[in-house]
């Protein structure tokens, strides 16, 4: 296919609290504009559906006008919309899909409501290329931890494990504001623990256990870490003792990374998977990456994480994905398109 | 000229177009949860049975609430997408407004809509074109009124609201005459939430131990 035959797709991305926007012509990416609300979120130590919602609004003419001028394409040169239409935040993507729509109708342009963790994988095209077929990935972020098999990501994907508990991210955010770190909690976590001792505290390891493992071998849990954090620094602060911030970060983090790279690696050598991909907000975090290339270098299986901005929720890689579902001729969806928040990852376009 | 009109702040999606003459097509649907799903299919049904295009619009007008915020979001969303695609204005108007524009009384009246957790969104008008107070949102008992009531709201509380006049719902048509028409004041398409968001900054840690 020459290059001026691959489909311009617009993508656009609201679950959670990021305005995406991204544009991109087959697998190269044209632009990738992003309006944050997450200071707006950070009193509160989690994401407000409310502010986000609000915040989506306001941000979605802006955005979207950003990412034309930056990809320098008239929005009549695009060939489809793709949109978040699930998992996440019902009012949220209410407003994504609501303009997605409006883009439809008054460009004439095929609309495609599309999974959000299908389009974190996709999102790899942008970076390395085409997704090797199959490929295992670990998606975790504040509000996901999965480990798909992804056969087609257009059309077949297969949820090994995901959290039973929390999210990895949440995990992150919520130790972080144990330790007085600030919201959000990765980045900050991953900061200190880089001056800390890793196995200061050996902190549990959750569902890796003998009978955990044969019901949750590739689920997660990070609710009990979370809960033995707390517990070791109050017992400190009652004692009256300093916690020692790095060295608690370090352990925690090192607890969390252990579980997800021991899971994803596990789950590659058990399907026969050769290549692993990272994607979600956590993807950016040092010890994960260097972790996991660790231990899956030892079994020769190559791991593709894409730079952070492509990681964490973004418009480009809705964008992506519905590039590859217009190549491979699927069908768009309806104009009654409604919005999912449990939208199962069997189901790629809505 | 062709008006697109739409509201979305009530259990009503509505939507209508207008030549600058009169009405040219309208779809109306009652349905409070499913704004997000019936809206755009209605704008691309009432273009298509008046024989319009897209490229023919030349502005937009939208009811800009006071609504359920998931509803008149919808709407906003899609007006301002629609303005900023084809670079047309994007008009608002109260939602009350609208109401009030439709009902057949002389004299002053109400128009009190569902606000949801047992509370209305209120405005009273000395006639149909002249708001006097409000958009506020208040507990019926509070703005209790032997006046005629139209809107959602008259219906829902009649112990506070005795005389319920029609309509109960916005009628995009009638948005549509009014931004024509200039009969009513038209404002920037921003949201009139009236509340704000529904948030607790945490408190001190809780100690798990
Ligand atoms: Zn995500």
């Amino acid at each position: 296919m020459r290059v001026a035959d691959e489909p311009v797709v617009l993508g656009i991305e609201t679950s959670c609290d990021e305005t995406g926007i991204g544009i991109v012509r087959g697998s190269t990416l044209l632009s990738d504009a992003i309006a944050s609300s997450v200071d707006e979120h950070a009193r509160f130590g989690g994401v407000v559906p409310e502010v986000a919602s609000r915040a989506h609004l306001e941000a979605m003419v802006p955005t979207l006008e950003r990412a034309c001028r930056e990809s320098g394409v008239a929005l009549r040169d695009v060939d489809a919309i793709a949109v978040t239409s699930g998992p996440g935040l019902t009012g949220a993507l209410l407003v994504g899909v609501a303009s997605a729509k409006a883009l439809a109708l008054s460009l004439g342009r095929p609309v495609y409501g599309v999974n959000h963790l299908a389009a974190h994988v996709a999102a790899d095209r942008l970076e390395h290329g085409p997704l090797p077929e199959p490929c295992m990935a670990l998606l975790v972020s504040g509000g996901h931890s999965s480990l798909l098999l992804v056969e087609d990501v257009t059309s077949g994907v297969e949820q090994l494990g995901s959290t039973i508990d929390d999210a990895a991210g949440e995990a992150f955010d919520k130790v972080a504001r144990l330790l007085g770190l600030p919201f959000p909690g990765g980045p900050h976590i991953d900061r200190e623990a880089r001056a800390g001792d890793p196995a200061y505290v050996e902190f549990p390891r959750g569902l890796t256990s003998g009978r955990d493992m044969e019901r949750h071998r590739f689920d997660f849990s990070f609710s009990g870490l979370k809960t033995a954090v707390a517990r070791w620094v109050e017992a400190r602060e009652r004692d009256g003792e300093p916690v020692p911030v790095a060295d608690v970060a370090a352990s925690f983090q090192e607890a969390v990374c252990d579980v997800l790279a021991r899971k994803a690696v596990d789950a590659c050598r058990r399907r026969g998977v050769d290549d692993l991909l990272i994607g979600g907000g956590v993807a950016a975090n040092s010890r994960l990456r260097a972790m996991t290339e660790e231990r899956a270098g030892r079994h020769g299986i190559r791991v593709r994480v894409p730079r952070p901005a492509l990681c964490t929720d973004n418009g480009a890689m809705v964008a992506a994905l519905g590039a590859e579902l217009v190549s491979r001729g699927r069908s768009p969806s309806a104009l009654d398109l409604p919005v999912d928040s449990t939208m199962p990852i069997t189901e790629i376009v809505a | 000229m062709l008006m697109l009109a739409f509201d979305t702040a009530t259990p009503a999606i509505t939507v209508a177009l207008h030549d600058g003459w009169a009405t040219l097509s309208e779809h109306h649907t009652v349905d409070a949860s499913r704004h997000g799903e019936l809206l755009a299919p209605a704008i691309a049904h009432v273009l298509e049975s008046a024989g319009a295009t897209r490229e023919d619009l030349t502005g937009v007008a939208v009811g800009v609430g006071p609504g359920p915020f998931t509803g008149l979001r919808v709407g906003l969303a899609t007006a301002r997408t629609f303005g900023a695609v084809l670079g047309v204005p994007v008009h608002g108007v109260c939602t009350l407004d609208v109401v009030a524009l439709a009902t057949e009384v002389s004299g002053p009246f109400l128009v009190a809509t569902n606000a949801r957790r047992k509370e209305v969104y209120c405005a009273s008008y000395a006639d149909r074109e002249t708001r006097v107070g409000g958009p506020e949102v208040a507990r019926p008992a509070d703005v209790a009124s032997p006046l005629p009531v139209a809107g959602e709201g008259a219906a829902l509380y009649p112990e506070h609201f005795p005389s319920a006049v029609a309509p109960e719902y916005p009628s995009a048509a009638v948005l549509a005459e009014a931004a024509v028409r200039r009969t009513v004041p038209l404002l920037e398409p921003v949201p009139l939430y009236l509340r704000r968001p529904d948030v607790a900054e945490p408190g001190a840690r809780k100690p798990v131990l």
